[in-house]
């Protein structure tokens, strides 16, 4: 089995409003696949669904294997997750997050222990380790909020807009941190709507009102709707015919 | 297992570093005992009385000495009109009024009998009737003295005294009637109902404001795991409520503590279990934490109202009586009272304890399976 994910028809509905039209995709192992969609588009929500958050309506989809209708909790083993609202317990100190975290997803004393020297080394938070979270600037919170994530080494790590509202240079260290981690074997599944952002994955689709509109790489997308950069891609399919 | 306890000692963690947690363990129920055990008082003193004494005869003088020797009644005014009385009543310095006629003396030794006017400003229930019931008394002790006094030769004629029942009391399990050990027990055992109920209501709705519950809900955490967790630190911090209490309790007022401190813990345990369940279970079903507040309101004033803890559940209607048996601030303000005061041993209170084991499981179950993971 070569697919990280896979959705076939997947369908959220919210009364009479269709959040995701029966979208259809497949992510490949290790791969970084991009999930672009204007505000609103039903990103977040095609995300809930895979990650167990939100029940689909209807069609299929797996995860790392699994059923997302009958196996929500084994998939939650084995991905990593972060959410564009920060979710790291902010009174707890980094080391009490990582220990957390840690120890929800079952590992041992030993590993969490590895584990917080490893991240905290990485990240070059040694001094800070017992600073309470919530004080620490945005930038390096998302990166301690992703590494959070990949505590117990994920098969597939998903992150909805992980980069909101810090600046150019900061977005790019995080991203770093995102390559480092895809050549670690890693699937990544992100969602943005960052366009340079876009440029940095192996693949992309574009949501546009709850529909796929485009699937492919970068390159391959520019191509075809002949444009030179991701933003003018975006811009010709968001905007309204 | 271990990572419910990875789930404890992070809400350990959080409790701690709240700063609000630690006065309200030990300040607040400290206050709160002390405030209404003093002020939270059904003995009625200090009724005020309006006397209209219009004979100013030796009898009315010996009436009026009565009641200024009560400690029940405080004399606010002696008028000599009808009229000024009413006055007074109906400007609500008076309670009750009481109106000596004129030629009273007179007509009672005459006429064997004479009629005296008591008004009674009946707005406050309660003083009015306890009120008008110690006058009721002295009346009537100063009834048989004038009447004694009245008719000598009567009274030596017959050769024993009229038969009359005369009744001794004697208060149990009280017999001072200090209503501050009444009360006291009562407090402590709302209090830690009620705080902690407050407290866990707050509690998962916080997570779910600040957004950190989406993350546990992506994780492999099982929902009880989940609810467990939350409970046992709320369980710590109810017991040291009830030993704070007990302790102030026993410091300032003196309560007595009959019964074995091991049924009330005990109780306390269970008691706490069921609540802590309604308290997560209000917090599963709102999004806010002021919602939580609002509906956490609504069942802190039915609760303690109907709690039997200011007045007792025996004279509420037969359906308002049924209402307290789902009520687990009812349940643990009588466990304090007859542990504390009349020494019950686990076997009297044995059905407080099998109600709340039943109301624990219940809203524990509903918390359960209400708390959603999934949408």
């Amino acid at each position: 089995m070569n697919a990280a994910i896979t959705a076939h028809h997947l369908t959220k509905r919210f009364g009479d409003f269709t959040a995701v039209d029966a979208i259809s995709f497949e992510v490949k192992k290790g791969e970084i696949f991009g999930f672009l969609g204007a505000n609103g588009a039903g990103k977040t929500t095609a995300i809930r669904m895979l990650t167990g958050l939100n029940r689909p309506t209807d069609g299929e989809a797996t995860v790392a294997g699994f059923d997302v209708y009958r196996q929500s909790e084994k998939i939650k083993e084995n991905i990593g997750y972060m959410s564009q609202k920060f979710s790291l317990y902010e009174d707890l100190s980094i080391r009490q997050n990582i220990r957390f975290y840690g120890g929800i997803y079952g590992l041992r004393s030993k590993e969490i222990q590895e584990k917080t020297k490893q991240i905290l080394e990485t990240l070059s938070l040694e001094v800070y380790a017992d600073k309470v979270v919530g004080e620490l600037p945005l930038g390096w919170k998302q990166r301690l909020a992703f590494a959070v994530a990949n505590v117990h080494d994920p098969a597939i790590v998903f992150l909805d807009e992980p980069t909101g509202g810090v600046d150019p240079a900061t977005r790019r260290r995080f991203w770093e941190m995102i390559y480092a981690t895809a050549n670690l074997g890693r699937t990544i599944f992100v969602t943005t709507h960052y366009m340079d952002e876009a440029e940095y994955c192996d693949r992309i689709s574009i949501m546009v009102a709850g529909k796929i509109e485009a699937l492919g790489s970068p390159h391959e997308l520019k191509e075809k709707f002949s444009a030179s950069t991701m933003d003018e891609v975006f811009v010709s399919l968001a905007r309204p015919k | 297992m271990r990572r419910l306890l990875f789930i404890i000692q992070k809400e350990f963690i959080q409790i701690i570093r709240n700063k609000a947690i630690l006065p309200m363990m030990t300040v607040v129920p400290i206050v709160q005992l002390i405030l209404l055990s003093y002020a939270a008082n059904n003995e009625v003193k200090n009724v005020n009385i309006v006397l209209i004494d219009q004979d100013h005869s030796s009898y009315s003088r010996l009436l009026v000495s009565k009641i200024q020797a009560s400690d029940h009644f405080t004399i606010v005014a002696a008028v000599p009109s009808q009229k000024q009385g009413d006055d007074l009543l109906q400007g609500g310095e008076a309670d009750v009024v009481l109106a000596i006629p004129p030629n009273f003396e007179r007509d009672f030794i005459k006429e064997k009998g004479a009629g005296l006017q008591m008004l009674v400003n009946a707005i406050n229930g309660q003083q009015a009737t306890v009120g008008a019931g110690y006058l009721g008394s002295i009346l009537q002790s100063f009834n048989q003295e004038i009447g004694l006094d009245a008719m000598p030769k009567l009274a030596s004629q017959r050769t024993q005294p009229p038969p009359t029942i005369s009744i001794t009391y004697s208060n149990w399990y009280n017999p001072e009637l200090n209503y501050k050990y009444f009360m006291t027990p009562g407090i402590l055992g709302e209090l830690v109902t009620i705080l902690i109920m407050v407290l866990t209501a707050m509690n998962v709705v916080r997570e779910r404001e600040i957004g950190t519950i989406e993350q546990i809900n992506v994780t492999p955490i099982r929902k009880w795991q989940f609810i467990l967790g939350k409970m046992v630190p709320f369980l710590f911090i109810g017991l040291i409520l009830l030993t704070v209490g007990l302790t102030a309790g026993k410091l300032i007022f003196d309560i007595p503590i009959q019964g074995s401190l091991w049924v009330v813990f005990a109780f306390c345990v269970l008691n706490i279990a069921a609540v802590l369940g309604l308290g997560l279970l209000i917090s599963n079903m709102v999004d806010t934490q002021q919602q939580a507040m609002f509906v956490a309101f609504f069942f802190v004033i039915i609760f303690i109202l109907m709690s039997g803890l200011f007045t007792p559940i025996e004279s509420m209607p037969k359906w308002a009586q049924y209402l307290a048996v789902p009520n687990p601030v009812a349940h643990f303000v009588d466990v304090m009272r007859k542990v504390l005061l009349k020494g019950s041993g686990f076997a009297d209170v044995a059905y407080q304890f099998k109600v709340t084991a039943v109301m624990a499981v219940v809203f524990n179950t509903l918390a359960v399976v209400s708390y959603r993971k999934q949408e």
